[in-house]
């Protein structure tokens, strides 16, 4: 465990030394206040469609952040040659690839946090309530979602051949899954077979990533929900963590490091 | 030659080269019809794809009416043709029909039904108290202006935007001066619009209580109405149904009742229903026989 909380401690660092969350965070607030400054039929109560805004570009931000530091990890490891030093000290290739793994997820846990708080603010400003139960539901469902992206992105950094042809490909394939996934078993049915069978094959093995989703209720202010079936989400999402991080892991194994 | 002398000349002449050209120019590219300058910065960059936009966005604020519970378009959306936020206002014709509740059907399996825990799954309006339930926050229903109020930036020749804006911004936020200034905005925008100028003849009669100017915005509906042709008049039907039964009402308030009967009958012409209408005529009529009857010795 404690090489796996070495490398991942050095992966956290990486993040706050690279500007790519400065830019995003600034980015974000700038939208957010010039959005906020504009006047709607002189009614300074109106929220939701702040919260939106801000919601969204959290949500592009996290999942930049999250793609682009997982793919970069083991590739750049190996194109300066520091690939093999690592393994040659006393860490196995699992370890590496699990503290890879812990070390972005925490690193997107941290951006989260940011990003959450000034979320909070600004619809505290506005709405004049701080509903944190459900800001901390809202962020804990994105960031084990951010969980599956990190683990999905690593394992395409071992298949791949280059960090930006998997990072496209990780955006592809995470952005057809939360707009059309929820719906892939209503498509396949106005499809022939053996494409239906495919796609129903498809809607019952990807990660349905649109669960953890929750900008919709947050925005409108809808109750918590139970948080039995938040329990059930987390697990569901860390089984796919799992089996990306033991697909990652096969992988390597077979992999030169040079 | 090269004194500072001549060369601040020169400045100064160029100056004033660069100042007369400028001077000649600017008022021809304004005139231009393709000037960037005349347009509004979504006209200049989305071009005539804006209406699309500005369609979304109109559907979007129906999405927020009802918290974000919304069809998708591989949802059964029989019961949302028309936006909720249009057909609540009673001036626009309703094209819904079937469950509005049920659109999501029956758990299909047990993903669909894991996954209706996370997104909004119950159908409730924002101005009947939104997911609380909660009608003292009624006035809630604001958030729907934002979108509106870019889905009439981005088409402003769409009048029913404009309607549907100044009907909330009025009935449920009472910002009264603010739905007649955007209905004035829209009529700018669409001057033959007797939509427009049926919610104008609304905002003056029902907020501000003045029914001459009420009156005279309506009849001038009636004639915008009036000019359409045959078929997009068959289309319209509903609003100058609407306008004719508000200036039978205005004219029966002010005991002109014969003038009444008269919008009446214009309003059981284009109407659905001529039979209800045919029981207020009936109404009026005995009035003015009774009113006729009255002895001439008793009027002395």
């Amino acid at each position: 465990m404690k090489n796996i909380f070495s490398v991942a401690g050095v992966v956290i660092k990486e993040l706050y030394r690279r500007k790519d969350f400065y830019v995003l965070f600034i980015i974000t607030v700038l939208i957010c206040l010039v959005m906020a400054s504009v006047n709607i039929f002189n009614d300074a109560k109106i929220a939701r469609y702040l919260k939106e805004i801000c919601l969204l570009l959290v949500w592009i931000s996290a999942l930049v952040i999250a793609i682009t530091t997982a793919a970069r990890q083991i590739p750049a490891e190996r194109e300066n040659r520091t690939l093999l030093p690592l393994l040659a000290k006393p860490l196995s290739r699992p370890q590496l690839i699990f503290g890879k793994f812990l070390g972005c997820w925490l690193a997107c846990g941290l951006t989260l946090f940011c990003f959450y708080l000034f979320f909070g603010a600004l619809s505290a400003a506005r709405e004049h309530q701080w509903l944190v139960l459900d800001y901390f539901q809202a962020g804990l469902m994105h960031w084990f979602m951010l969980g599956i992206v990190v683990a999905m992105a690593l394992l395409g950094s071992l298949v791949f051949a280059a960090p930006s042809s998997n990072s496209t490909i990780c955006f592809i394939v995470i952005g057809g899954i939360l707009f059309v996934g929820r719906h892939l078993d209503q498509v396949a049915v106005s499809m022939h077979e053996p494409l239906r069978t495919v796609v129903n094959v498809l809607y019952y093995t990807v990660p349905h990533l649109e669960f953890y989703d929750l900008r919709d209720l947050v925005i409108h202010n809808w109750p918590l929900i139970a948080w039995q079936y938040i329990l059930l989400a987390l697990l569901y999402a860390a089984a796919y963590i799992l089996v990306f991080l033991l697909a990652a892991c096969l992988v390597f194994r077979r992999k030169p490091v040079n | 030659m090269n004194s500072p002398r001549t060369i601040f000349l020169l400045l100064l002449a160029l100056l004033v080269l660069c100042f007369g050209v400028a001077a000649q120019l600017l008022p021809q590219f304004q005139a231009a019809r393709w000037s960037r300058s005349t347009g509004d910065i979504f006209n200049v960059v989305l071009g005539d794809s804006r209406r699309m936009f500005a369609q979304s966005f109109y559907v979007k604020a129906d999405a927020y009416y009802h918290s974000g519970y919304y069809p998708t378009m591989f949802d059964n959306n029989d019961a949302f043709k028309t936006v909720h936020v249009a057909a609540d206002t009673g001036a626009v014709n309703s094209h819904n029909h079937g469950d509005e509740e049920g659109f999501l059907g029956p758990k299909r399996n047990w993903i669909d039904a894991f996954g209706r825990h996370f997104f909004p799954d119950r159908h409730t309006h924002l101005d009947e108290g939104g997911p609380a339930d909660d009608l003292s926050g009624s006035d809630n229903v604001r958030e729907i202006l934002p979108w509106l109020k870019l889905s009439a930036t981005l088409d402003p020749d769409n009048p029913q935007t404009y309607t549907v804006t100044a009907y909330w911004l009025r009935e449920r936020m009472h910002k009264t001066a603010e739905a007649e200034a955007f209905l004035r905005d829209g009529l700018r925008q669409n001057p033959e619009s007797y939509d427009i100028l049926f919610e104008l003849g609304r905002l003056y009669n029902e907020s501000y209580h003045d029914t001459e100017r009420a009156r005279n915005v309506w009849e001038l509906a009636v004639k915008k109405w009036s000019k359409l042709d045959l078929e997009t008049q068959k289309d319209n039907r509903l609003v100058m149904e609407q306008i004719a039964t508000q200036l039978a009402q205005l004219e029966e308030k002010a005991g002109n009742l014969t003038r009444a009967i008269d919008w009446f009958r214009a309003a059981q012409k284009v109407s659905l229903t001529p039979g209800t209408l045919q029981l207020r005529i009936d109404e009026l009529q005995q009035k003015v026989s009774a009113s006729n009857r009255v002895p001439r010795g008793n009027l002395h």
